[in-house]
């Protein structure tokens, strides 16, 4: 799907725990996420501490949507 | 008498389902599940078996290799079996990993199964044997048997063939190898090039892999101006599940209506839930933002760090789902992300 969607020019960023899938399917802006039942919140934490994590990962995926990169990128993440 | 270790998931493993796929690595001197069906048919025993959660590898993978290198360090074993894996996405990315991490610790022959949709079959195949195998647990003896045909061939120090004929993917090795009917190379290439300019079929003996890639779009501009939409493949739906999306092998997908929505409300609330067979729904289900994060991107609108998050979101379930549908339903919704002026996609996969 990521592939179909940057064929048509609009720039996409997926949000995956499995990065070398990620890599493989073709996504050239990923950035991880926490586990695959939860990707941006971990039922286990405080209330507080997800929506941090999900703020802070899901602005670093803002921040890779105006990023030039000249190959598949994976991007740095705080929390 | 050869000996063999086995490597299976919580699954087959008999440990448990999805709630249990959080296992952490352990070994036993014993054969678990499938362990058995392989001691049965091969010329040699199981002596271990290695279980581990598929989420555990998914997101501690080095952790996990580490552990079960650990395991064998002081184990003697000619031979390391992973899977079959069927379609499983993340049993095949476990397999591979650790399959992999195997090989090049113990230079061990390492053979695995996978379906030709699975994504650790394209990841891999370089690295180990891995065989074409079914779909699901159906085709749990036949694949096992090719894996394990294959195998005693190695045991049996028996000639192997090339990857076409042993029936594995090929895994872009090149052997020095003498055809049976001893034609030389010089004359191989003179016949090809021949049919070649006669416009006949012939077959390299050198193919160069095909890379389906596509070019990496350009950032958006303006980010503080654009509609920035949401689209995932971990089944989030309403609870009624109004396009009735399928829960795995997925051909349908939905877009749902959030214009007013700062936050998608939960299962309880009977607003929206996951479909997703192929991860525990709990967490999804109590909070979808854990999986389609409207509410950060409201809090980022308000902020505006983006103009606007787009009226829909899209979802299907990528479980099972062929790279065929996958394909087509991506260029559906590609397309209508299009039409409507959509700058920029967030894409969460689960």
């Amino acid at each position: 799907m990521v592939k179909e969607i940057e064929r048509t020019g609009i720039p996409v960023v997926q949000m995956a725990n499995l990065i070398p899938v990620a890599k493989t399917v073709g996504a050239n802006r990923i950035v991880p996420t926490i586990s695959i039942p939860y990707p941006l919140g971990d039922p286990s934490t405080s209330e507080d501490e997800q929506w941090k994590l999900r703020y802070h990962r899901v602005g670093v995926a803002l921040d890779a949507l105006t990023t030039d990169i000249d190959e598949q990128t994976v991007f740095d993440v705080e929390i | 008498m050869p000996k063999a270790i086995v490597y299976l998931n919580q699954f087959f493993g008999q440990i448990g389902g999805e709630d249990v796929a959080d296992h952490e690595p352990e070994i036993r001197d014993e054969k678990v599940g499938a362990a058995m069906l392989y001691d049965q048919l091969l010329d040699g025993e199981v002596s271990h078996t290695i279980i581990c959660g598929d989420n555990f590898v998914g997101s501690n993978e080095e952790e996990a290799i580490d552990r079960i290198l650990g395991f064998l360090e002081d184990k003697e074993f000619d031979i390391f079996f992973a899977g079959p894996a069927f379609q499983a996405g993340r049993y095949g990315n476990a397999c591979g990993s650790i399959g992999k991490a195997v090989k090049k610790e113990y230079d061990v022959p390492v053979i695995s199964s996978m379906n030709i949709e699975n994504p650790g079959v394209e990841m891999f195949k370089k690295d180990i044997y891995i065989f074409p195998g079914g779909q699901s647990a159906a085709k749990m003896k036949e694949d096992v048997t090719k894996m394990v045909e294959f195998g005693n061939k190695i045991l049996n120090d028996e000639k192997l063939l090339p990857a076409e004929e042993e029936g594995y993917y090929k895994r872009g090795i090149r052997h020095q190898y003498f055809l049976p009917d001893e034609t030389p190379a010089y004359e191989r290439a003179v016949d090809m090039l021949l049919k070649k300019i006669n416009d006949e079929e012939f077959t390299s003996e050198l193919p160069i892999p095909e890379l389906d890639t596509v070019d990496i779009a350009d950032p958006v501009a303006n980010l503080s101006e654009a509609t920035v939409a949401l689209v995932t493949s971990g089944g989030i739906v309403p609870v009624e599940n109004p396009d009735q999306i399928q829960s795995a092998s997925a051909t349908r997908w939905g877009k749902y209506y959030i214009e007013d929505v700062n936050r998608l409300k939960n299962r309880r609330s009977e607003a929206f839930k996951t479909i997703h067979a192929g991860y525990d729904p709990a967490a999804a289900d109590t909070d979808p933002n854990r999986v389609v994060p409207v509410d950060a991107m409201r809090k980022y609108e308000r902020e505006g760090k983006i103009g606007n998050l787009y009226k829909y979101f899209y979802s299907t379930v990528g479980t099972g789902t062929s790279q065929n549908e996958a394909a087509r339903m991506g260029e559906e919704i590609a397309q209508e992300l299009q039409e409507d002026g959509v700058q920029a996609v967030i894409l969460t996969s689960t």
